[in-house]
């Protein structure tokens, strides 16, 4: 069942008089228990994208629906509902948490503010049931503590658990384990895919690390973005075992791997550029073509792509010569 | 690949860095002892507190005030093979032996580049402090421009803030390259960066290593980048090197039981849907840490003598370049072979 769906999104941002285009023609949907995850380099829009879903910035143009109706035909009570029907976990538990506040705070006043408890004991129950759902036990131990006097990964736990109190259905993960270490990183995914699971919710994923990705959305879909917009969409073996479009495949071809064999073994995929174009210049036609080494001249230049089906290949591709010729043009050997 | 033949050209022995802290003496390096050789690069790896940066900025002898080198010895080789004892050089000695001797190249750009001066001006400054001409300084580093992918006459001219993000780390590998050092040490060079821009800059790394045959100490969390990077790897927890060995043994062979969690907590891309496991607690108060091996009260295959003496840092039979500190390294390397897919 659809929850969520983006409709020929844009956002543009104002700049010293200038209007940067941040997000341009989003069509995206999402199901109820769906894990999606949103990838791609710093300014491709993914962070916009996750607060838009979140209902923290509004779109200049386009259409938001949820359950079906445009998020601004919300009113009153029902509108309120909705507020704590989408929530987000920010990247840094550090800045994200009081540090005035105890982790019994924490979870307190979004619960009694939004009246999810009856009275204290029920209030009590409920707090000691949230930690305990996020792995924050034996509860007691925690509740009375500061941010300070937690690892960023109770802390992140400790967010995450705050999100759950208005049992939302839908999560925003924004970069939501980049600051946690390593060894600490896999018990937060699996909880949320745990919770995810339990609670019936959608989770949006929001990462760089496109490892980290395909683990924690392999029975979801990956959506690449690149400068404001989607250029592949699909399911997480397709996009990442056969990817389509070339700027998936570069990314794929350039993350190292945890093992010297493979990752020595890799075959590079040389770009005719190593800059990103800057959001105020986006480049005519496909935004990737200066880049792209399979860039065909009078084709990605001019025509903007859109997202379609390629031959061998079940995910949504945004790549003219993909979907209109059915392939791309072979490698110049340097 | 052994490298035990090669000329060794940093040596550390026995290092051991406390910070003073209110509640008391934070170890943040214990004990660590090593060998870099010519042309090789040795990876550190681990989390966050393990002292990794704390190693990094003791053997460039700029830890915070805090911070203090209470024992041990750090001993380089130049060219010309006269040993240099780098704990005892004076200030004006430090000085020198920076940028000409051992650079480094830090996380983040921004912070190492001062915003007010033009990159040019930081170039001419470096050279002239160690007695380099500005004709031989702008021919020098235009040339290493070229090779890290940069347009050099744009950027020579540039404020650190005209740049993007990778620029900027670029414009500091080449200007750490300058005076030919025969040491680079790289704290987490490519973490702030996009992934194709840490692609280009672990290729421009490649070449210019392969050209100039200089040392790398590299310091990161990422496993990957290690993993592509490194000749040989030195696993840290708590303060010490636990284990270390060429890059293959370690990957495949792992004889530490930390060594083998964090391998087993690094997602592949190139693998299908895979079982991950995370380490359960968080890492130890250096203050006050747990006895016998550090690492024992997250560990699976711990027993009682690891809870109690701490294990000795000793060669792997028949591997003299792979050495463990783990009473357990027989159990750890079979419970890799059990369950590694080769």
């Amino acid at each position: 069942m659809t929850l969520l769906e983006l409709r020929n999104v844009h956002r543009t941002f104002e700049k010293d008089k200038q209007t940067i285009p941040v997000l341009q023609d989003i069509n995206l949907s999402i199901d109820t228990n769906e894990v999606i995850c949103l990838v791609g380099e710093s300014g491709c829009g993914k962070t916009t994208t996750g607060k838009i879903i979140a209902g923290l910035l509004n779109q200049t143009s386009g259409e938001v629906l949820i359950d079906g109706r445009p998020r601004e035909a919300y009113k009153g009570s029902e509108a309120k509902a909705l507020r704590r029907a989408f929530q987000i976990v920010h990247q840094d538990p550090f800045a994200s948490l009081n540090p005035a506040h105890t982790v019994e705070q924490v979870l307190r006043f979004p619960l009694r503010r939004h009246h999810m408890v009856k009275d204290r004991n029920a209030l009590r129950r409920r707090i000691w049931e949230l930690l305990t759902m996020v792995d924050l036990t034996p509860p007691g131990d925690l509740v009375n503590k500061y941010p300070h006097q937690l690892s960023g990964g109770q802390r992140q736990r400790v967010s995450i658990a705050r999100t759950l109190t208005v049992m939302p259905r839908l999560i925003v993960a924004d970069e939501a384990v980049s600051m946690v270490d390593v060894s600490i990183r896999i018990g937060i995914l699996k909880m949320l895919r745990r919770l995810r699971s339990e609670l019936g919710m959608s989770i949006v994923f929001i990462t760089h690390d496109l490892a980290l990705a395909k683990y924690f959305a392999w029975d979801g879909r990956i959506a690449v973005m690149y400068l404001g917009r989607i250029v592949e969409i699909g399911r997480t073996p397709d996009v990442i075992m056969n990817p389509a479009h070339p700027y998936t495949r570069a990314l794929l071809a350039a993350v190292p791997e945890a093992d010297p064999d493979v990752t020595r073994r890799k075959k590079p995929m040389p770009l005719r550029s190593d800059e990103i174009p800057r959001l105020t210049a986006i480049p005519h036609g496909c935004a990737f073509h200066p880049r792209c080494p399979f860039f065909v001249e009078g084709v990605c230049d001019t025509h903007v792509p859109e997202l379609g089906q390629a031959p061998g290949h079940p995910q949504q591709v945004a790549c003219t010569p993909l979907v209109r010729d059915g392939a791309l043009r072979p490698l110049e050997t340097v | 690949m052994t490298s035990d033949n090669r000329k060794v050209v940093l040596s550390v022995r026995d290092l051991d860095v406390t910070y003073l802290a209110r509640r008391g003496r934070v170890q943040a390096v214990k004990n660590v002892s090593f060998d870099l050789h010519e042309g090789e690069t040795l990876a550190f790896i681990g989390e966050s507190g393990c002292g990794k940066s704390t190693l990094n900025l003791a053997l460039i002898r700029t830890l915070p005030k805090t911070g203090k080198i209470d024992r041990g010895s750090v001993v380089y080789t130049p060219r010309d093979g006269k040993s240099i004892d780098v704990l005892s050089l004076s200030k004006r000695g430090m000085q020198r032996f920076l940028w000409s001797e051992m650079s480094m190249v830090f996380q983040g750009a921004l912070n190492s580049l001062n915003p007010v001066i033009r990159i040019a001006d930081m170039i001419y400054d470096t050279a002239a402090a160690h007695g380099m001409s500005r004709r031989d300084a702008e021919r020098t580093i235009h040339e290493l421009f070229e090779k890290v992918r940069l347009d050099g006459q744009r950027v020579f001219r540039s404020y650190p803030h005209e740049l993007s993000g990778g620029m900027r780390q670029r414009v500091l590998l080449a200007t750490a390259l300058m005076l030919r050092p025969q040491i680079v040490i790289m704290d987490e060079p490519t973490t702030a960066v996009d992934i194709l821009t840490q692609r280009s800059i672990l290729d421009s790394l490649k070449t210019l290593r392969a050209e100039m045959n200089f040392s790398i100490i590299f310091i990161s969390h990422d496993l990957a980048v290690a993993a592509e990077i490194a000749d040989r790897i030195a696993t840290m927890y708590a303060g010490e090197i636990v284990e270390m060995g060429p890059v293959e043994e370690v990957f495949y062979r792992p004889r530490h039981a930390y060594t083998l969690s964090l391998l087993d907590a690094a997602p592949h891309l190139s693998t299908a849907d895979e079982e991950l496991e995370s380490i359960p607690g968080s890492p130890p108060d250096l203050i006050e840490p747990p006895p016998g091996c550090k690492f024992h009260p997250r560990c699976r295959f711990a027993t009682e003598t690891c809870a109690t003496i701490p294990p000795p840092f000793v060669a792997v039979p028949d591997h003299a370049d792979h050495g463990v500190a783990c009473y357990e390294s027989e159990t750890v390397l079979a419970t890799k072979r059990k369950f590694s897919r080769a």
